[in-house]
């Protein structure tokens, strides 16, 4: 099923929404860097700038690549590790 | 549109929301056993909460003209407790034949434990040989991608399980491929927050089709919005899509997984019609 609207008309539709969640992200950022304390270090905070630039790609996966970099990794043995009884 | 929410914790929700889902054209739901928000201490415990679920809840639905549905199980939440669970999973068959009843479900992982793990095996057996369906809950957030691939494995790795009969809940743009490309069912959950939002899944039907693609809210005592499928209609109607297009994700779809369930006797709403476009 394809998507009916153009790209014109999707970022007609959603110029303003983006603008404003991207404000939004601005501001957080802004926020934590205000306040007392460094979280420069911070791990989550690193997630965020990776996910950050991980925006600026041009390939058409950018959500579930964002998705994976928040989520932790799968190993194909995992019933071995876990020692699941069979 | 008339519309099924096939995930919804009713038990968590107030009669007003009936009205309202009843309003927004709510017919059928159901409603898999979920966490409490806190662990329950006994077998009792869980057979209080089924007999809300397959006798209290149904009725409350019904004086809003919605019929209601069930899936029983222990969560995974309190799947550590593996004791417990056992003594769950022996009781739940004194439920499998009432009306109303789906399934096994909402079984899953939490935190992609050994425990979990177990349990879910346990309960896969059972539906195996209670020929039950299954309704599967996902992890959240950062578990979601590995507990979804264990999953995978447990289920494709069981050659009694017949997939057109599993629906593997909560997919997001990371899990959804995998699922339906191993031939189950998909369920897409509107969260605020943690999940999915409207035009996220309505992104996924463009991407993916609709076969076998379900969207639900499951509404339940979190930050959640019980009239989130009424959102999701109103985002494939502004991008252009038929109506015939959207009842097929919300009404038909669900319609057609639940129908191979036994315990799924449902009477459609008179002015249920076929729209041409």
């Amino acid at each position: 099923m394809s998507t009916q609207l153009s790209s014109f008309e999707i970022l007609d539709r959603e110029f303003l929404p983006v603008r404003a969640k991207i404000l939004e992200i601005a501001a957080s950022l802004d926020r934590m860097q205000r306040a007392k304390g460094d979280v420069a270090e911070d791990a989550r905070l690193r997630q965020l700038r990776t996910a950050v630039e991980k925006l600026l790609s041009t390939e058409p996966d950018r959500a579930e690549q964002i998705h994976l970099l928040f989520s932790r990794p799968y190993d194909e043995q995992w019933q071995d590790v876990l020692k699941l009884p069979r | 549109m008339y519309y099924v929410d096939p995930h919804i914790h009713m038990v968590s929700r107030t009669t007003d929301d009936y009205e309202t889902l009843a309003k927004m054209g709510c017919v059928a739901m159901s409603e898999p056993a979920f966490w409490a928000g806190y662990d329950r201490g006994s077998v009792d415990g869980f057979r209080d909460y089924f007999e809300q679920l397959t006798a209290f809840e149904p009725r409350r639905a019904r004086d809003y003209g919605i019929q209601h549905f069930t899936w029983l199980c222990i969560n995974a939440k309190e799947a550590e407790n593996v004791a417990l669970s056992r003594e769950v999973i022996a009781m739940i068959p004194e439920f499998l034949d009432r009306p109303g009843v789906l399934g096994i479900g909402e079984i899953g992982l939490n935190k992609n434990t050994r425990n979990e793990a177990i349990v879910f095996l346990e309960h896969l057996d059972l539906a195996m040989k209670t020929d039950e369906q299954i309704l599967i809950h996902t992890p959240h957030l950062e578990d979601k991608y590995q507990g979804t691939r264990m999953i995978l494995d447990m289920l494709t790795g069981d050659r009694r399980i017949d997939r057109s009969r599993v629906l593997i809940d909560h997919v997001e743009e990371h899990t959804v491929e995998q699922v339906l490309d191993e031939g189950f069912w998909a369920g897409m959950t509107l969260y605020p927050v943690s999940k999915c939002t409207p035009a996220r899944a309505v992104d996924m039907v463009e991407l993916y089709g609709s076969e076998r693609l379900l969207v639900n809210s499951a509404g339940d005592w979190g930050p959640s919005k019980p009239t989130a499928v009424p959102d999701f209609i109103l985002e494939m109607r502004r991008r252009g899509h038929s109506e015939r297009a959207i009842r097929r994700v919300v009404y038909d779809n669900p319609i057609e997984f639940f129908s191979q369930s036994r315990g799924f006797v449902f009477d459609p709403p008179d002015a249920v019609e076929l729209v041409e476009n």
